[in-house]
């Protein structure tokens, strides 16, 4: 198996407080491989954002990381001087975030901001950065893009920003595109459109894709593979189908629940009753057990490692040690 | 761009008429023309004729009219205190209040916007806290205070600098400055100090808020993200945007300095226009302030219309927005 293009191991991200410090991230490992999009699911608060943050060494302060290693194309890059990542931010790892709308300096053409950003990370003229920003805007479906340059941020729409910002994610043409929830955002009917604009991309070059979102029509759109988070760790990763369709983990099934098969498109993940635990009053063994129909006493006080459930696929959850508990408990 | 400047341009001269009215009820209304220009022994037909040949028994609306378009021609009326036009009087004070005024600001301003960046970029360092108490103080000090202290510090205490007046004057054209001899430098620091600080802390304080609120944005985060420089983050994405409300503050903080040089003018005796307003007061010179407040208003208008033409020019939302309607 070729090296993969990011290896995340172990990540722990937290918060120091007065009274002791927060896990926010704890314990994430995960690999994408050359063209492959690992989407990444889970509840608000589960930890998504702040490991895309933790990847790209941009975790606000007081956040930082707490522990584990993070590999960029073999290299470690989470323990690089804050002028080394920076390098590596926009020339190694492109960032897509949220909101369109307020990713772009509103006081700057947008054509300044990309010649910008050529200019920070090749070494090309003025001249030669703006023919490559004319040509990254026809890609990624601006059109016009020759006149438009010199255009402000207000004067697009929503989904065509969200183009420009994405030709300002590539325009170094990195090795990792990371994604956090680039579409949720926009217009339901532009969503689709910069969904697939981010696929061909990505797959024309042979990008990585980290992508968070909350959309099970994107993961089921994009994604090669699905991460699912809850509070702070991975609880269920493996091959989109047979996470989709044959969910293994409680809290994905939950997710899952109402998911008819994958053709139809299902804007949202359903609600499972309850809430995910607060930073500071994350329960002992399984996090989930509060929530979980089928807890039973070993996840109230050991918590469950990742096991292999099914080929490339991993749950954490006790129903699948072995030895397995009753069958009559698996499954529902 | 155009239809903006208008509709700003209609609203200022709104403004000035209103100020216009306020000036023409004092110059009308508070104390009798007549009974300050006559003196004691003017017989009474001549208090009359007086009335008639000053117009004050036209109807207000004419006199109202008629004092407007004097102001417009600049004609002010005698002071009653040095029996000589407003204007001259005006015109050779002038000059005294706008280099002070103008020391003042551009210490705020030059002092202001670096203290205010340094601190909003480095937040936690003890350079940052030293700026902020230090400004703490400024704002907090009276400025007739801030000059007493400067004054027995530099010139009792040391002798370095003089504790009032404004040097030797030098006239360029109609314009006496100060600007050109060493001696009316030396007079203009302590007064431009005491002038400045309340302004300087202000734009540090303003300045660093806005900073603050910048760093949090999306498109800084972004800016960050794309790999840029912290330089060219902080100065080139961050402090543009943090300028663009700044401006106004500080071009409104102009005519504010203008209004207030009245306190410094009088503490170290600068013989700019307020030390002229607060002379006028004591003697009830109605045409003298009259002329004053006409003056700084027209100032505090002209200053805030010029601040929203450059405030449309550096942001391009605004302009659009002027170019819509
Ligand atoms: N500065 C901070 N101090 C303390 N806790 C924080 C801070 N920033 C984030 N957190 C916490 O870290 C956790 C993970 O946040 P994160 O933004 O990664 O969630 P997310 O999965 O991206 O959620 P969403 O779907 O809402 O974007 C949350 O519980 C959040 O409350
Ligand atoms: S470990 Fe136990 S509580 Fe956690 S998900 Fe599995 S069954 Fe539920
Ligand atoms: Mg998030």
């Amino acid at each position: 198996m070729p090296e993969p293009v990011l290896s995340v191991r172990h990540l722990k991200v937290g918060f120091p407080t007065r009274r002791g410090t927060l896990t926010a991230v704890d314990g994430v490992s995960f690999d994408i491989a050359a063209g492959e999009v690992l989407g990444v699911v889970g509840e608000s608060g589960a930890g998504k954002s702040l490991t895309g943050a933790a990847i790209i060494g941009l975790i606000e302060p007081p956040g930082r990381i707490l522990g584990g290693e993070i590999y960029l194309g073999g290299q470690r890059i989470d323990t690089l001087t804050a002028e080394a990542m920076r390098k590596v931010r926009g020339r190694r790892i492109g960032t897509v975030f949220q909101d369109p709308l307020t990713s772009l300096n509103p006081l700057y053409p947008i054509g300044d901001q990309i010649v910008e950003t050529i200019r920070t990370h090749t070494p090309l003229s003025r001249a030669a950065a703006r023919k490559r920003a004319v040509a990254l805007l026809r890609e990624t479906g601006v059109q016009g893009a020759e006149e438009r340059l010199d255009g402000y941020p207000h004067e697009f729409s929503g989904g065509m920003r969200q183009r420009v910002v994405l030709a300002l994610a590539l325009c170094a043409e990195p090795e990792l595109l990371i994604a956090d929830e680039p579409t949720t955002a926009l217009d339901v009917s532009i969503q689709a459109q910069i969904i697939a604009l981010l696929k061909r991309l990505a797959k024309e070059r042979g990008t990585a894709v980290l992508i968070i979102t909350h959309d099970m029509g994107v993961i089921a759109e994009m994604a090669d593979r699905v991460s699912v988070m809850y509070s702070g760790r991975i609880v269920e990763i493996g091959p989109v189908r047979e996470v989709v369709l044959s969910p293994r983990h409680p809290y994905t099934r939950g997710l899952m629940g109402s998911i008819p098969p994958l053709a139809a498109r299902v804007p949202r993940l359903t609600q499972i009753p309850g809430a995910m635990p607060r930073l500071d009053a994350i329960p002992a063994g399984c996090a989930f057990h509060p929530r979980c129909p089928q807890a039973f006493d070993r996840c109230r006080v050991e918590r469950p490692e990742r096991l292999a459930v099914a080929p490339s696929c991993e749950a954490a959850c006790w129903l699948y040690a072995v030895p397995r508990v009753a069958p009559a408990e698996v499954g529902a | 761009m155009l239809a903006f400047a208008i509709r700003r341009l209609i609203e200022a001269l709104l403004v000035m008429l209103a100020v216009a009215l306020l000036a023409f009820v004092l110059f009308r209304y508070v104390g009798d023309p007549v009974s300050q220009m006559a003196g004691q022994d003017t017989s009474l037909e001549d208090r009359i004729r007086l009335r008639q040949e000053l117009g004050l028994d036209d109807p207000v609306f004419v006199q109202f009219a008629r004092f407007i378009a004097n102001a417009v021609r600049l004609d002010f009326g005698i002071s009653y205190q040095m029996k000589q036009p407003v204007l001259a009087l005006l015109a050779e004070r002038f000059p005294a209040t706008i280099e002070l005024a103008l020391a003042a600001a551009l210490l705020a301003v030059a002092l202001g916007i670096p203290m205010g960046v340094y601190t909003g970029i480095n937040r936690d360092s003890w350079l940052s806290k030293v700026f902020l108490t230090l400004s703490l103080i400024g704002v907090s000090l009276p400025t007739f205070l801030i000059g007493i202290i400067l004054i027995y510090v530099f010139s009792v205490w040391l002798h370095l600098l003089p504790s009032f007046g404004r040097g030797e004057v030098v006239s360029v054209g109609a314009w006496h400055t100060g600007l050109l001899t060493a001696s009316g430098l030396k007079a203009l620091i302590l007064p431009a100090i005491t002038l400045g600080l309340f302004q300087m802390t202000l734009v540090t304080r303003l300045v660093r808020a806005e900073m603050l609120e910048v760093l949090r944005t999306d498109y800084i985060k972004f800016a960050r993200a794309r790999g840029l420089s912290n330089r060219a983050v902080h100065f080139g994405h961050a402090l543009k945007n943090t300028l663009v409300p700044v401006i106004t503050v500080i071009g409104l903080q102009l005519g504010a300095i203008i209004a207030f040089a009245i306190i410094t003018e009088t503490v170290f005796q600068w013989p700019g226009m307020g030390l002229m307003f607060i002379q006028a007061v004591q003697f009830a010179d109605i045409p003298v302030m009259s002329a004053y407040l006409l003056l700084v208003a027209f100032l505090f208008v002209a200053i805030n219309l010029i601040v929203d033409l450059v405030y449309v020019r550096i942001d391009p939302r605004i302009r659009i927005l002027g170019r819509g309607q």
